[in-house]
């Protein structure tokens, strides 16, 4: 998860992100790659830079796992919902330092968030 | 636990310094928050002061360490004060939906310093009223009997 907070940081610099910005990316990374640990038997974290075809610049973030998969999305998606020992602000707080969030899960297979940001 | 990535808790009066100066991982937020109380037990301190003027992040897990230690604190006679958040971690927690219920935060050190020890200063004030309260209180019954 430090790993993936650090990476997430880094790219967001170099792509030229302002600090506050970098701070954002690396606390979405760092709870999205937390659910990835916690339920994923195994996960990744792609990085990849974006652009509109306006030219403007973004970050884009895949986190995928191999979990239990999320059975109601609308439910995890409430702030203060949480199955675990966290505070439910993951995914919906997540949500509000992002521009663009989904989510995909199929129970029994894993799940999938894409977020994006732009500059 | 990984040597590399423990934090050092320095015992100063009666505050307990916390200066947490990298990233932490969810197992040294833990082992953290165990050293913590156990220093208190151990030293009798009676206030913890943790520096996070280094973090560049605080994540929904980190800031509920935060509030928890904070809360245990206080159960066993101790009031913690968080120093030196940076402001973007500030605005993220906030947007995240954090709070860091009962925590106190304040700028600098020196705050947090000066906040902890007219804290404690207050609390020795009151003990020792009550302390000759009570002792003028049992002084007066014995003159009666």
């Amino acid at each position: 998860m430090a790993v993936a907070r650090n990476e997430v940081r880094t790219a967001a610099a170099t792509i030229g992100f302002r600090l506050l910005d970098q701070t954002r990316l690396a606390t979405v990374a760092s709870e999205l790659a937390r659910n990835v640990v916690k339920y994923g038997v195994r996960g990744q974290l792609i990085v990849q830079p974006t652009h509109e075809s306006d030219g403007r610049e973004g970050l884009r973030l895949i986190f995928e796992d191999t979990g239990p998969g999320i059975p109601n999305i609308e439910h995890a998606m409430r702030d203060g919902f949480s199955t675990g020992r966290g505070l439910g602000k993951g995914l919906p707080g997540s949500k509000r330092l992002v521009h663009e969030f989904k989510i995909e899960s199929e129970v029994g297979r894993g799940t999938r968030v894409t977020i994006v940001r732009w500059i | 636990m990984n040597l590399t990535q423990r934090i050092p808790i320095l015992k100063v009066g009666r505050v307990l310094i916390v200066p947490i100066q990298f990233d932490m991982d969810d197992q040294t937020v833990m082992s953290l928050q165990e050293s913590i109380l156990s220093e208190l037990e151990r030293t009798g301190a009676r206030g913890v002061l943790i520096d996070i003027s280094l973090l560049e992040m605080v994540d929904s897990f980190i800031g509920r360490v935060l509030s928890d230690i904070a809360a245990m604190a206080r159960i066993m006679d101790a009031r913690t004060v968080v120093v030196g958040m940076q402001p973007a971690v500030a605005i993220t927690l906030v947007e995240l939906g954090l709070e860091l219920k009962g925590v106190d935060t304040v700028l600098n050190v020196e705050e947090g310093i000066k906040l902890l020890r007219g804290e404690l200063d207050a609390r020795d004030d009151e003990d020792e009223e009550s302390f000759f309260g009570e002792m003028s209180a049992i002084a007066e019954q014995i003159n009666r009997t």
